[in-house]
């Protein structure tokens, strides 16, 4: 959170007063969707970024929150509509993630990232293929509850809001202190008494959480989801990595700004060159990774720090290691 | 032997000589990424869209010129190892010494080349399907046996039969290259201590650049021989990475003789599931026999992890 407070009132009082002004509904649902990558870009962060376990499965929790709504809805529960159908969405996904963490984080690095990505196809192919529940690639359609994009634009602002407040409320407490540690060295955090299974898979809950959230928002927003979408690996659990290292990994506002710039230059690539819009954003991660291996946030805080650091003498990589 | 008995044999027996001609193609999509694994420690995210660029190249090169798929490999080995050479120089040796908080910069990297290769695919050859239709593309082989006064009558598909030879040609090559010459050698001898490697003299850089661009040759060489049985589409890349990082793990991660076995178990698996379980769940299969193998065995079926 920035230390002056005008920074974070502003920007949100402009992002509250801007449907009321603007009714355009094009630029209203660009914004839903940076919201929504808002908040997968920060609940990722919470487990890649701030705990070191990167996940190549994050669709996983994303299609299962998506999935956990539609079925509801189909099966004739209206109350799962609308906004607090999506808590059923954040807890299916933690049911899940309560599993998943069971079985990969016996494994550590790749294998753990590896382990997920598989878990993340297996749950893809059950969608596809339990057509009784899923309808399969056919599908789930409903109506949207609202005809109005502002509804939508007010919810996903606060889903938001409380995303980016509770990490960063988590991050301050100690739990944010053993995540710290568990990525720094695990052993050095076990040896310390940091149960780093326990914590690990607390991580993982919280982010499968708000995941699994933003999942049901978005089957809720757009009312037709099948596999395909929801449990893809390259438009979803890759872009999630993707949208946190673009701002900075371990950074609080370094997601979500990833999340604004892939929705905005994705979307003036989708319309200005067509097919394989996406080269330029492939291009876009290589010059990060080549050149701000941090992020863009991550880069301007090591900038500041840099500074900081000087004065004791020490490079500051050693520092980091 | 009754007739019932025959024909539940002559399904197992066709099943197995399936998966068995489809490992050895997936064996030579994971020695690539073994071998990619084994001496720079990375996992080549991009392995499959290597393997898209090729299928294209033989694509094109059959279309203009109507070069045979068989002979356009002299064509797409070079080419493929001059791409992974330069993929290693210019974007990953650089990020390799790079100070950073996400530990695997250098697989997101490869995330990142494989988005802009199956997009300029796109962008180039349209996400049409396109196929290479060489006259012998449904041409089979039929072999009858005579089990216990049944005939078994088995087939054999032509192109999938030259695949599994060259694959195994190919194969022995590499063991050959790394076993008896020096720069094989330079490899293993990097792949078991980059530093101790370097101190003895080694060009350990340049040994990566050879590796990678090894690597890219071996599966571009699989997408040549799958050209004239598979459609090819820019995204066909995405599952084909999946499947040779579980060839990869089912053999040990860098271990080259496990990834022959980890292939051959993956066609095996595949090729059984689809057909005594379920069909849309061939894909799953992998995954599954996957992380039961990091969980149980994580060192691979062979149970060690070097070259």
């Amino acid at each position: 959170m920035p230390k002056k407070p005008v920074l974070l009132v502003v920007p949100a009082l402009l992002l509250l007063l801007f449907p009321l002004v603007f009714s355009n509904p094009y630029i209203l649902h660009m914004l839903i969707l940076s919201m929504m990558w808002i908040i997968l870009g920060v609940a990722w962060n919470l487990l890649g970024g701030f705990t070191g376990q990167v996940s190549y499965g994050h669709a996983a929790f994303f299609g299962t929150g998506a999935y956990a709504t539609a079925i509801l809805v189909k099966s004739g529960q209206p109350v799962a509509q609308a906004w607090w159908g999506l808590l059923v969405g954040g807890l299916a996904a933690v049911v899940l993630a309560t599993f998943i963490g069971w079985i990969c984080f016996r494994l550590r690095g790749p294998y753990f990232s590896l382990s997920a990505l598989a878990l993340s196809e297996v749950l893809r192919l059950v969608a596809l293929n339990w057509k009784e529940v899923t309808n399969g690639a056919e599908g789930i359609l409903f109506l949207p509850a609202f005809n109005d994009k502002g509804a939508y634009y007010y919810i996903v602002f606060a889903l938001a809001a409380v995303t980016i407040f509770t990490i960063h409320r988590v991050m301050k407490s100690k739990l944010g202190f053993y995540f710290l540690a568990i990525r720094e060295d695990q052993d050095a955090a076990e040896s310390l008494g940091i149960d780093t299974t326990k914590y690990k898979l607390v991580s993982l809950m919280i982010s499968a959480f708000f995941t699994g959230v933003a999942g049901s928002f978005y089957m809720n927003y757009m009312g037709f989801i099948d596999p395909g979408i929801v449990f893809d690996l390259s438009k979803i659990s890759i872009m999630m990595i993707l949208v946190t290292m673009l701002g900075g990994a371990a950074t609080l506002w370094g997601p979500a700004l990833g999340a604004v710039i892939y929705i905005l230059v994705s979307e003036i690539f989708r319309v200005y060159v067509g097919s394989g819009h996406l080269v330029f954003f492939g291009v876009l991660i290589i010059v990060i990774i080549l050149f701000f291996p941090n992020g863009i946030v991550g880069s301007i805080l090591e900038a500041k720090g840099r500074r900081d650091r000087k004065t004791d003498g020490k490079d500051p990589k050693q520092v980091a290691a | 032997m009754t007739p019932q008995l025959a024909g539940q044999i002559e399904l197992f027996v066709q099943v197995v000589i399936a998966g068995l001609l489809l490992g050895g193609l997936y064996s030579l999509i994971g020695l690539g990424m073994s071998l990619i694994m084994g001496v720079m420690r990375i996992i080549n995210l991009a392995h499959g869209e290597l393997m898209m660029v090729a299928m294209y190249i033989t694509f094109l090169l059959f279309s203009l010129i109507h070069m045979d798929p068989y002979l356009s490999l002299f064509v797409v080995l070079p080419a493929l190892f001059l791409i992974g050479a330069a993929l290693q120089k210019y974007l990953i040796t650089p990020v390799m010494d790079v100070e950073s908080v996400l530990p695997q910069n250098q697989v997101l990297l490869t995330v990142g080349i494989g988005m802009v290769l199956s997009n300029l695919a796109q962008m180039v050859f349209s996400a049409d399907y396109k196929s290479v239709p060489v006259s012998y593309a449904s041409k089979t082989i039929y072999w009858d046996v005579n089990v216990g006064g049944q005939t078994i009558s088995l087939s054999f598909n032509f192109p999938f039969l030259v695949a599994f030879g060259i694959a195994i040609a190919l194969g022995a090559a590499l063991f050959l290259f790394l076993g008896k010459t020096d720069i094989g050698r330079m490899i293993r001898a990097t792949a078991q201590d980059k530093r101790a490697a370097a101190i003895m003299g080694i060009n350990t850089k340049r040994i990566t650049y050879i590796t990678f661009g090894l690597g890219a040759a071996l599966v571009g060489a699989a997408g040549t021989l799958l050209a004239p049985v598979y459609y090819l589409y820019p995204a066909i890349g995405g599952p084909f990475t999946s499947k040779a990082f579980i060839i990869t793990v089912l053999g040990g991660m860098g271990n080259i003789a496990g990834a022959v076995l980890g292939g051959v178990v993956l066609g095996l698996g595949e090729s059984l599931g689809s057909v005594y379980i379920s069909l849309g769940y061939k894909d799953a299969f992998g995954f599954i026999i996957f992380v039961l193998v990091l969980i149980f065995l994580p060192k691979g079926l062979l149970g060690k992890s070097s070259v």
